[in-house]
């Protein structure tokens, strides 16, 4: 057993500015991460981060306030509003403090950090850096976690939480590379694990974001919100689904269709390009569905190539390279083909402004959690933009809590009996010789979340994929896990998170067939405009292990700032 | 529609009955055009061989995990179409000189000690101003390269002056070298004009294990899967060393 005061699961943005925070105040905190933290999925950001701070020419009259209101109009008002007030308020103090530890964000000829605009944003107040801000961000965390010595523990995969009379102590990890599980026992958690897009098959997301450390909390017994709100990016790659940043339009990219024509005039005349995703996405669909695909085919084009090569070279250098080594296409001699893709999970852990759920010692941070700042559609530079203030917040709030304690010495027995149990599980998964194969489950449960859960949603193609969902869960049980060595055992990883993939997966199928309106990213065919009346408020999703899926409740969402309106762009 | 034979190496020191290298060859089918190194693995994983070990995280070749030695070059695996090496054989070994933890996973902890010696931070003394640093877009265009590191180690495990003085830190700290990684970093710090801790740093990297070590053998150059330039970055800190000797610079 190993103790630290705080364990932080997850060494991305969130996790790392969670851990700094609470070192910076003295308590002892380590970082459990399945990669090096340097690797993470935060890196792969590319557009950029919102703060209010004024630098763009036509940005001078931006404020937090408008900050705010872009980000609840945006989550088409199902954000909790103090939440987003507090995000928007706390903007500026994380970049400046991002700067002031070496970020190289990109720069105005003032010196200033420079701004672009993105989707559903009234002014450009986007800061980036080229289009790589989530790269630049990420290692300038972890740069700072080694100057303050932060403890690390690298490809630690985290099994589950540590429990102890309702109070989580710590978790269960598998440490790939000498072997075993180990228990890590704490006076608190923080789990920032990132979101769940892999249970999608058509997703922009790292193939490490399962969504662990949001099952993990859920076995727990600690619910999950607004899963059925889920993000699809209007422009990833047609065969990969690698991201190809907002940024790009944000510079003044078209979306083009097979006539040649800017179609988001049609559906965003004042936005254009740069409407919300959630629309820009659909709008995206609509054209392909009808025939308007290029080509016919199920793809749009991203055309920057009247931006010219000297713009695209020095503000979207990584979305070129990324473009001519996965899709064979130079953006600045050809127009880049472009789907919907799965990009950001909006639900996740339910948490407070601060960060704590409702067990006593777990926090949660980042796309993992759902405090919920994005609603039902996050804005773009909007989810770095909550990793650092939520990562922050949860670090500080961390250290009151064990203030606040005076016991703090997690139970030893608990924590072993939590040790056995996992090796029983997988000594019991490699006896079981099943006769399912992990990646063709996996393959199963990816393909029925994109057909049946994707942009556009109604009741019986929900009903039919949630049937197929049931069927994976029955047949997750006989996975045969084909090799039972003890180092860096992808097998045993993959084939653990996929039972909890698939629960997740059925969080969202039974939210989205019980919210009966169109909202954000959530759009049903038969029941196509928004009801404020019934459902304006967040879905929670509890564990049953008795039954197939989650026990669904709801909670209000804490308006106050904004007054309800009519989305239009 | 094709097939392509993939040979990969194949090591699990930690297996009593077979410790030792061995090549496996497994043949890979594909639909349509385009095939990367990383999804031919995880095909082999899926298809062939439970066992097989490799790293693997964003598949976009931003992250850094899946370098590896591929047809006789240090490549990310995510970002390499077999299409484009234009053969019908993949040859796939973890990247050599470094010791190995199993199959194509080679252990970074000797990597990573030497990136935290450089102090890989920005070094401020100045308190801090209220808003952001001002740094003009000259200033920003000195850290444009370095910046776009994603710590592989290709380059590092690509050059002879680390293979000759060993990767051992610890007890041989007197003859290891920090490799081009470390020192590429520790250049990134030195040109931003927004650091200050010229004075501490050079400690680090102006020393027997440092810069000296580089004979500008430039494999480092060769190795980058970015395209980045770390040789360049030392022969800067090189001459950075001599100026701040010569005029007593801090910076």
């Amino acid at each position: 057993m190993i103790h630290h005061d705080v364990i932080v699961v997850g060494g991305g943005l969130a996790g790392l500015r969670a851990a700094i925070e609470a070192k910076k105040a003295g308590v002892d905190v380590a970082v459990l991460s399945q990669v090096h933290p340097g690797r993470s999925h935060s890196g792969q950001a590319q557009g950029g981060i919102n703060a209010a701070l004024g630098n763009h020419p036509e940005g001078r009259d931006d404020n937090w306030e408008k900050h705010a209101f872009d980000t609840v109009k945006g989550g088409d008002f199902l954000v909790d509003q103090d939440c987003a007030v507090q995000m928007a308020k706390d903007a500026p103090g994380v970049i400046y403090e991002m700067d002031h530890w070496g970020c190289p964000f990109s720069r105005f000829d003032d010196g200033t950090i420079a701004q672009r605009p993105f989707g559903g944003a009234g002014f450009p107040r986007c800061c980036y850096g080229a289009d790589k801000t989530g790269h630049y961000l990420l290692h300038t965390l972890v740069e700072q976690a080694y100057r303050l010595q932060v403890k690390m523990y690298v490809e630690q995969y985290a099994a589950g939480l540590i429990v102890h009379d309702g109070v989580c102590q710590g978790v269960v990890a598998y440490d790939m590379i000498h072997g075993g599980f180990e228990a890590f026992t704490a006076n608190a958690v923080v789990i920032a694990t990132g979101g769940a897009g892999r249970t999608y098959s058509n997703t922009t997301n790292s193939l490490i974001s399962t969504g662990s450390g949001m099952f993990m909390a859920y076995y727990a017994g600690v619910p999950l919100k607004d899963m059925e709100f889920v993000q699809f990016h209007p422009t990833g790659l047609y065969t990969t689904q690698i991201l190809m940043t907002e940024g790009a339009r944000g510079e003044g990219g078209y979306l083009i269709n097979d006539k040649g024509e800017r179609f988001m005039e049609k559906y965003a005349p004042k936005f254009m390009e740069l409407a919300p995703r959630d629309i820009t996405a659909r709008s995206i669909q609509i054209e392909i569905d009808e025939g308007r695909g290029i080509g016919g085919k199920g793809y749009v084009y991203l055309d920057l190539r009247h931006l010219g090569a000297e713009k695209i070279l020095e503000r979207l250098p990584g979305i070129r390279d990324l473009a001519i080594h996965f899709e064979g296409v130079d953006p600045i001699e050809e127009p880049i083909p472009v789907v919907p893709s799965q990009h950001y999970w909006m639900g996740g852990i339910d948490t407070d402004v601060n960060g704590a759920t409702v067990m006593p010692g777990l926090y949660a941070a980042g796309e993992c959690a759902c405090v919920s700042v994005h609603g039902a559609n996050r804005l773009g530079g909007n989810s770095l933009l909550e990793t650092i203030v939520f990562g922050r917040r949860a670090g500080a709030e961390v250290v009151r809590y064990l203030g606040s304690l005076s016991d703090k010495r997690p139970n030893a027995r608990t924590a072993f009996a939590a040790i056995q149990t996992m090796e029983q599980k997988v000594e019991e998964l490699g006896a079981r010789k099943g006769t399912e194969n992990a990646y063709e489950l996996r393959a199963v449960m990816t393909g029925v979340m994109k057909e049946h859960f994707f942009l556009f949603r109604d009741e019986p193609t929900m009903t039919a994929g949630l049937e197929k969902l049931l069927g994976v869960k029955a047949r997750v049980k006989d996975i045969n896990l084909r090799w039972t060595g003890s180092v860096f055992n992808v097998d045993m990883i993959r084939t653990m998170e996929l039972e909890g993939m698939v629960d997740l997966a059925l969080c969202v199928a039974m939210g989205a067939l019980a919210r009966q309106e169109s909202r954000g990213a959530h759009y049903r065919t038969d029941f196509n405009t928004r009801d404020d009346v019934n459902w304006l408020k967040h879905t929670l999703a509890y564990y049953q292990p008795d039954a197939a899926g989650p026990r669904l409740d709801s909670k209000p969402v804490t308006l106050g700032h904004f007054e309800l309106q009519e989305r239009k762009y | 529609m094709p097939d392509i034979k993939f040979r990969v190496k194949r090591q699990d020191p930690g297996d009593n009955n077979n410790p030792e290298a061995h090549w496996e060859e497994y043949t890979v089918h594909y639909e349509g055009e385009n095939l990367t190194v990383l999804e031919g693995l995880f095909y082999i994983q899926e298809k062939f061989d439970g066992s097989l070990s490799f790293r693997f995280c964003c598949r976009a070749s931003v992250c850094g995990s899946c370098a590896m030695y591929i047809n006789g070059a240090y490549r990310l695996a995510c970002q390499t179409n077999v299409k484009h090496l234009d053969t019908d054989l993949i040859t796939v070994a973890p990247m050599p000189h470094l010791p190995l933890v199993k199959d194509l996973v080679v252990n970074m902890d000797e990597f990573f000690a030497k990136y935290e010696y450089v102090m890989p931070w920005l070094v401020r003394h100045s308190p801090d101003p209220e808003k952001e640093i001002i740094q003009s877009p000259k200033e920003r265009k000195k850290i444009d390269m370095p910046v776009d590191c994603i710590l592989c180690g290709s380059c590092y495990s690509s050059c002879p002056s680390v293979w000759s003085l060993g990767a051992s830190l610890g007890s041989k700290s007197e003859e290891y070298y920090l490799g081009p990684a470390a020192l590429l970093k520790a250049y990134r710090f030195e040109v931003d004009s927004r650091d200050e801790g010229g004075k501490e740093r050079i400690a680090r990297w102006n020393n027997e294990r440092g810069i000296y070590r580089c004979h500008t053998i430039m494999n480092c150059v060769e190795a980058c899967p970015k395209e980045l330039n770390p040789t360049e970055g030392i022969q800067w800190l090189k001459r950075a060393a001599v100026r701040r000797k010569l005029f007593r610079k801090a910076k």
